[in-house]
């Protein structure tokens, strides 16, 4: 009853037992922290805007991007994953989601930021239903834990028009 | 005792989850620096429709291995609601339509097994490692076993 065996046994799953407590707590302390993020995006140019060859538009265009994401960093977060995806509805889909950039920030001074970039995925319907179209840019973070619960969420920005002709 | 453990929390996962597999072990960089090799994901299927961001599992036709990746375009259509989805690992430079079977250039809502909800890091080098050199997987089940064989319960 008290070999070598059965003490190596008990320890191990005791100490594999309190570690798997310690993931989780360190997860559930994350639900504490509550963020207030904040963000702007301005569309400077349409760089031009296409039919491709096989009958899909397409557009490039350069975006100022600026946000502060510093509240959503816990002693629990490993990285923050942001993209920007223009959202819009066509005829055909009830809904389309177009990542146009995204970006890791790895630590929390990195979270309040500018860039002037142009989009670094290409913008490119099924068909041909951009012209003139409306559209939203929402950014989306993604905060990857140390250990745990991954949190998403997003903030939707509207109000945003593509050309009525191909340019 | 930990076998019989390790066992039911397995179940319990399944039944929680709702997935035929609730954990994958990373098995590639493709994701780094957020999952890193031997992290193991937790997932969970739900009905709600796949958006941009989420982090999916999906199996090539063809390929054996399942691929853990962000979703990056959705085109989700209006009369039957099904989605054409494209994928990309974050340290990938360019999008997985190379991953995709001949022809395929979207994935659609039965490709995908789950969405990872959560994680812990470096558990899944057990399985990895057993998996590569499967001399060790030979020896602890050697041992496990002589472990209930002489064990006077």
């Amino acid at each position: 009853m008290h070999s070598f065996g059965y003490r190596l046994n008990a320890l191990l799953t005791f100490s594999v037992t309190i570690l798997a407590l310690m993931c989780a707590i360190a997860s559930l302390s994350d639900n504490l922290n509550t963020p207030s993020p904040s963000a702007e995006i301005q569309i400077m140019n349409i760089n031009w805007f296409q039919k491709q060859p096989q009958g899909n538009d397409e557009v490039s265009l350069t975006m100022n991007i600026s946000a502060d994401l510093q509240s959503l960093f816990t002693w629990n977060t490993k990285q923050v994953f942001i993209f920007v995806a223009a959202e819009y509805e066509t005829p055909k889909n009830s809904l389309n989601q177009v990542s146009l950039w995204d970006a890791i920030i790895p630590a929390k001074e990195h979270a309040k930021f500018w860039i002037h970039t142009s989009n670094k995925y290409r913008f490119v319907d099924q068909g041909n239903s951009l012209r003139g179209k409306e559209f939203n840019l929402t950014l989306h973070w993604h905060v990857m834990p140390k250990t745990g619960k991954m949190f998403a969420d997003k903030i939707v920005m509207t109000g945003y028009n593509l050309p009525e002709e191909y340019r | 005792m930990i076998v019989t453990s390790a066992l039911i929390i397995w179940k319990a996962l399944m039944c929680i989850t709702g997935s035929e597999s609730p954990v994958v072990v990373v098995l590639s960089e493709s994701m780094e620096p957020g999952f890193k090799r031997g992290d193991i994901l937790f997932l969970h299927m739900s009905k709600e429709p796949i958006r941009a961001g989420e982090i999916v599992v999906f199996n090539v036709d063809g390929r054996e291995i399942p691929i853990v990746h962000r979703v990056i375009k959705v085109h989700e259509r209006q009369d039957t609601g099904e989605v054409d989805v494209l994928t990309k690992g974050d340290n990938n430079p360019g999008d997985d339509r190379l991953l995709y079977a001949q022809g395929q250039h979207w994935l659609q809502r039965q490709h995908i097994m789950g969405r990872a909800v959560g994680f812990l890091p470096y558990v899944g080098w057990v399985t990895i490692i057993m998996t590569e050199k499967p001399i060790i997987k030979y020896i602890l089940i050697g041992a496990l076993g002589l472990l209930v064989i002489t064990s006077k319960d």
